[in-house]
């Protein structure tokens, strides 16, 4: 790891033994982004002040002789849909454009409580709808290692602040690949735990029953120590499951060896970009040599899995997104009664793929179409979850590439949401089974990162993070920077 | 499925509260239209006898049902467009 980019375990290490202090990391990383940041969007707010402030307490309380934190100076980014008390939170949209919330998401409290420093809020997809920070009605977010491509999304501008060293971690969600697509995308680590890992209060509810909050970081390391700061019950959300939090980091020294990795090998054989699948065969091969083992599993009805998908995630979404009203926060559009007042307000405070995804969640719960969709699509989530109970009969990881091709250009597919949608075929699976899933820099493909993604056994992160690990020591792809100024190549 | 039409965007967007444009009508038709096509592939599973899968938690995490605080009255009304009194203020809701 360079010197100017050190991960979060290597920055914790310092400003536990006073080698450096919360301040001076923090100091350094808002100046990186106030350096890099332009061209890039990957923030919407910059939160220096109560950054520094923050700082200056886990400095003081190590002063003071108080055990630092696993996290201690450690700067994080932060989607723009976890609230933080009193900062703003817009989720990407002009309906909540100024919203400064009345609480602290769970998962960001306890990355505070760990001593790490919120830098800022990241820029993202609408609400989380998208995968590529297109949707964003404030910016588009760049690619690093080509401006003229998205950083992939919902989470593209949390991928971006990593993947740029203006943020040592970030928190993303993921309801459909959020956090692996952009991870893959700019070439770093992203982890989507098991469905009920870490607590969604205070997290703005997209699809309810898919999504899950989990860390961004260079290394797998880096994400293990984050993912045991976030993980474990909550009582204020009702589905934080009461499973056991092991030390994630800990566990990586057991390594790979006598692991079996299962690949489906049919559901890659259509729509795959070549480089992509030259990369991922390599992993498998690094892996074996590193005492994996591939077995080859099947998952029939995978290849169902985009329609499932954009069923129940916008049904999901439709009723979620009622709150938006007009009435408690955001955006109001004054109206002479209160139906007329909704209605304008939820134009004008909605983009274009929101409202599509509105559209479409409610036909699909409609009277008439809830049978032939919504109970349908169900039912096949039930089918894609008991392929994967059948798949890790015969392994302990599934794996396959986090997406078919790398990052398309910024405007390539936002005419077409069908195409856009499609892009999600090999996150969507692990969402709608509840699993873990892990993207790791797999390589380049034409100067650009693409992604290896290993899905696990319901709250089996640790064997995830233990392959990660091992491959990470056996390659250098994660160990490449972007280029610090990476103009377009057309 | 027959295809969809502007008039069941207009149904649907009623449900959902949602003023559209004559143009965001006709290109969410035409878009719906093509995603339901692609959806279409589910309609040919066998899935009788299977259970509907509505979440994915494993269980639900229940806390002691004893009374504690919650956010104060001041704080939710806050972020309001409008409020008063200790209320959400909205625009006539009967007659006119």
């Amino acid at each position: 790891m360079s010197d100017t980019r050190p991960g979060a375990v290597e920055i914790a290490r310092r400003v536990a033994a006073r080698e450096t202090s919360a301040e001076a990391v923090t100091r350094e990383h808002l100046d990186r982004i106030a350096e890099r940041d332009a061209g890039l969007e990957a923030f919407l707010t910059v939160t220096a002040d109560r950054a520094l402030a923050q700082a200056k307490r886990v400095d003081a309380a190590l002063a003071g002789g108080a055990a630092p934190g696993p996290l201690a100076g450690v700067p994080v980014a932060v989607k723009d849909l976890l609230d933080i008390e009193g900062v703003v939170t817009t989720c990407g949209s002009r309906m909540l454009e100024g919203y400064r919330p009345p609480f602290t998401a769970t998962a960001v409290a306890r990355l505070e409580a760990a001593g790490a420093i919120v830098v800022g809020k990241t820029n993202m997809d609408e609400f989380a709808m998208g995968s590529s920070t297109e949707n964003s009605a404030y910016k588009v977010t760049r690619n690093p290692w080509d401006r003229a491509r998205v950083p992939g999304g919902s989470s593209g501008g949390s991928a971006v602040a990593v993947s740029t060293g203006m943020a040592a971690l970030a928190l993303g969600t993921d309801t459909g690949g959020s956090i692996r697509q952009p991870a893959a995308l700019c070439g770093i680590v992203g982890l989507k735990p098991t469905y009920g890992r870490v607590s969604r209060y205070g997290v703005v509810a997209f699809a309810s029953s898919l999504d899950q909050v989990g860390p961004l970081g260079r290394t797998v390391e880096d994400v293990a120590l984050a993912a045991r700061a976030i993980c474990g019950i909550d009582t204020a959300d009702a589905t934080s499951a009461q499973v056991e939090v092991p030390d994630f980091r800990a566990a990586l020294a057991a390594g790979a060896a006598g692991l079996r990795v299962g690949v489906p090998w049919s559901f890659l054989e259509k729509g795959v970009d070549a480089g992509v699948m030259a990369a991922f065969r390599r992993a498998l091969t690094d892996l074996e040599a590193a005492g994996t083992r591939t077995v080859e599993v099947t998952l029939p009805h995978a290849p169902h899995a985009v329609a499932t998908y954009y069923i129940v995630a916008t049904a999901e979404a439709s009723s979620n997104l009622a709150r938006f009203d007009g009435v408690r926060y955001g955006l109001r559009v004054p109206a002479a009664d209160l139906q007329g007042m909704y209605g304008e307000t939820r134009d004008r405070g909605f983009g274009a793929e929101v409202k599509r995804r509105i559209i479409l969640g409610t036909f699909v719960l409609s009277a008439g179409y809830y049978d032939a969709y919504y109970l349908r699509a169900q039912q096949v989530r039930t089918l894609i979850r008991r392929d994967f109970e059948g798949a890790f009969r015969q392994c302990e990881v599934v794996a396959m590439p986090t997406t078919p091709t790398p990052a398309f250009r910024i405007g390539e597919k936002t005419a077409d949401p069908l195409q856009m949608y499609l892009e999600d075929i090999f996150t969507v699976p692990a969402n709608l089974a509840g699993i873990p899933g892990l993207s790791l820099p797999g390589g380049f493909v034409d100067g650009l990162p693409v992604g290896i993604q290993l899905l696990g056994r319901p709250f089996d992160e640790a064997t995830l993070l233990r392959i990660g690990h091992a491959y990470q020591q056996r390659t250098r792809h994660h160990l490449q920077e972007p280029p610090e100024n990476s103009d377009s190549r057309g | 499925m027959p295809p969809v039409t502007v008039e069941t965007v207009d149904h649907v967007a009623r449900l959902a509260r949602l003023s559209l444009t004559a143009e965001e009508r006709e290109t969410f038709a035409r878009q719906l239209d093509q995603v339901l096509a692609y959806a279409e592939s589910i309609q040919a599973l066998d899935t009788t006898g299977v259970e509907p899968m509505s979440h994915a938690a494993a269980r639900e995490t229940f806390r002691e049902d004893v009374p504690r605080p919650c956010l104060p009255r001041d704080a939710a009304l806050a972020a309001a467009p409008d409020a008063e009194d200790g209320l959400f203020r909205v625009p006539r809701v009967l007659g006119g």
